[in-house]
């Protein structure tokens, strides 16, 4: 049985408050998903559709990687899973059972690091992993070695009995991943977790997640690194608009980016005008305008810059901006969803 | 079956309610003292003024003293209750949804609430325990004052501080953020006025139509429900009617509260 399974997940937010100056076509500021025209993929005015339908098999034991752009649904996709968030329609299971019908048996079975981290403020950093283990049925005993060496583990063993608003968000993040491991679960669900770390703290967080993946936990996270979805990830989902673009191994999804290296040129003004004369260097494989931003698939590498320069100021445009990305999962990505990672 | 979907031990409903109740008698106990200024210091400064100022300039008629008694008290009771469930509830909920690690807890969102409310009623108990022997100290002894139905000062109690705790519930759940002092000038000021806790209901036998608009008020059975079972001499409501109309309000205060918090967790 796969550990986690979603059948036509769909999450459809009711109408944001509504902005002060009414927005014309476009959805409310910051909102990165769907617009909100009216009809926009069947939704009336205002609602705004998280998710459209969402298929997905996580395996036993396996690590997943869930990637894409802001305003994915990444997070309403692992709120609906961690029980938090009531899906619109479709069904999701954990370990067999339902999110909504069994809540209480999913919930017994995961552990959850959020996008922000959401610490019990009233409680020191050594409570809030104390408490959370005696809301899973542990004894303070059998807690308290454990979150001993969890908070050596991330590093902020000083900080055990320090209030939660005298930690740094980092250090907040960190106690965040620490009370998801506290009651051992079978389930780690995790919302882009080396979002604010630092280097170090990301790596020894790394190190924690191969273990647990080699002990045979289920682990789905979120994130916004390419590369670190490349290394730690047994499977990738690539989502976007609320739905699965691509689901395959770093491999294979590698071995899927479109060729060439992708050169990214900023324009003063509408790459348009360019498009096909760029299309005719040598080594150009596939050119893509999107307002001043011109897409360049080379074969030849960032050779292609220079006459793409020289073409672009022959018509009296500036080059702004320019950079080289080597085939990777970052191209098929922008590939794929038409923007880069952040 | 496999490590994922095999079920780990299941943890007793019972067990995480006593860890969820330990989380709040331990928050509690860090801020006693801000929580019983916050609570009793407008019960008491009233006390003072009305119960002990004013008698001594022969201002009040003789009496009043055990009419007010149990009018302090349901006041005290009320706030406190109200409070200990509505301004965690705001925090909570607020930006940094740090209710969170406890909706993760395994047990339904209910219980959660449920919790919630007893931790509430706790907090009630504790501000009447701590005014009544600070009111009888400064009154002096008061006639008519008696502790000898016990069981029936505990029944209103119990029944008044789940009635406001569930009320903190609705109104900390419900409503937002940005209103919740307002909530207090228009919701809670009037209901202090009009609850019959500075004057039995008797003594509106003056205003007829406020003695009936008044009974929509819940502040007004724990007061008469208190005159009922401390100074039973005082003209009060029949302690049976005041049981009654206390049941139906926990209830349905209790209904509202649990669906707004539901509707506020499962987002
Ligand atoms: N509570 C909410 N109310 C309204 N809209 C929301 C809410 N949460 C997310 N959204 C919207 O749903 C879409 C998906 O958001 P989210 O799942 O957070 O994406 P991601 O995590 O991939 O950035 C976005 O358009 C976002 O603005
Ligand atoms: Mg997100």
């Amino acid at each position: 049985m796969a550990a986690i399974e979603t059948h036509g997940l769909r999450k459809v937010y009711p109408a944001p408050p509504p902005p002060k100056k009414r927005g014309r076509a476009a959805g409310p500021p910051g909102m990165g998903g769907p617009p909100s025209a009216p009809g926009a993929f069947g939704a009336p005015r205002g609602e705004i559709v998280a998710l459209q339908g969402l298929d997905l098999e996580v395996r036993e034991g396996e690590f997943f990687g869930l990637l894409g752009p802001n305003g994915a649904g990444k997070t309403t996709t692992i709120g609906i899973l961690t029980t938090r968030v009531k899906p619109t329609a479709g069904t999701a299971r954990v370990g067999g059972a339902d999110v909504t019908s069994e809540a209480v048996r999913v919930r017994q079975r995961i552990g959850v690091v959020p996008q922000r981290p959401n610490p019990d403020r009233a409680l020191n950093a050594l409570e809030n992993l104390l408490f959370h283990a005696a809301y899973f049925g542990i004894p303070a005993a059998v807690a308290a070695p454990r979150a001993g060496q969890l908070l050596e583990q991330l590093g902020i063993s000083d900080k055990a009995h320090a209030k939660v608003d005298e930690m740094s968000g980092g250090q907040q993040q960190r106690l965040m991943i620490a009370r998801a491991l506290i009651h051992e679960p079978q389930v780690i669900f995790l919302d882009e977790p080396t979002v604010g770390l630092d280097p170090q703290t990301r790596l020894s967080l790394w190190e924690i997640l191969r273990v647990l993946h080699n002990e045979g936990r289920t682990i789905v996270m979120t994130t916004h690194y390419m590369d670190e979805a490349d290394k730690l990830c047994d499977r990738i989902a690539i989502v976007d608009h609320g739905q699965l673009l691509e689901l395959d191994t770093p491999a294979s999804l590698k071995q899927r980016a479109p060729g060439g290296t992708l050169v990214e040129v900023t324009l003063a003004g509408d790459a348009a005008a360019i498009v096909d004369a760029v299309r005719g260097l040598d080594g150009v494989l596939r050119v893509e305008a999107k307002g001043p931003l011109l897409r360049v698939y080379s074969d030849r590498g960032g050779r292609v810059i220079s006459p793409v320069i020289q073409i672009a100021e022959d018509n009296g445009a500036a080059v702004t901006n320019i950079s080289l990305t080597e085939p990777s999962l970052e191209t098929l990505f922008v590939s794929r969803t038409g923007r880069k990672l952040d | 079956m496999n490590a994922t979907t095999a079920d780990p031990h299941p943890v007793r409903a019972s067990t995480v309610f006593f860890a969820l109740l330990r989380r709040d008698v331990l928050v509690a106990r860090k801020e006693l003292a801000f929580f019983l200024v916050r609570t009793t210091m407008q019960p008491l400064l009233f006390l003072i003024v009305f119960g002990y100022l004013l008698p001594k300039m022969n201002f009040m008629a003789k009496g009043y003293q055990a009419a007010l008694l149990p009018g302090i008290l349901a006041v005290s009771l009320s706030l406190s209750a109200i409070q200990s469930v509505a301004l965690p509830m705001v925090q909570d909920f607020g930006w940094t949804k740090e209710i969170e690690d406890r909706l993760l807890a395994p047990v339904s969102t209910q219980l959660i609430a449920a919790e919630k409310i007893v931790a509430g009623m706790l907090q009630g108990f504790i501000s009447v325990a701590f005014v009544l022997p600070i009111a009888r100290l400064l009154m002096g002894p008061i006639s008519g004052l008696t502790l000898s139905h016990g069981g029936e000062v505990l029944l209103i109690v119990l029944l008044g501080s789940l009635a406001f705790s569930s009320l903190g519930m609705w109104l900390g759940t419900a409503i937002a953020p940005q209103q919740i002092g307002l909530m207090f000038s228009v919701i809670i000021a009037p209901m202090l006025f009009f609850g019959c806790a500075y004057y039995p209901w008797k003594g509106l036998d003056v205003v007829p139509v406020l003695k009936y608009v008044v009974l929509v008020n819940p502040m007004v059975y724990v007061a008469e429900g208190m005159r009922g079972a401390l100074t039973p001499g005082v003209p009060h409501m029949p302690l049976s009617v005041v049981y009654v109309a206390l049941v139906v309000i926990a209830g349905t205060f209790w209904t509202f509260g649990m669906r707004a918090f539901y509707k506020r967790a499962i987002g």
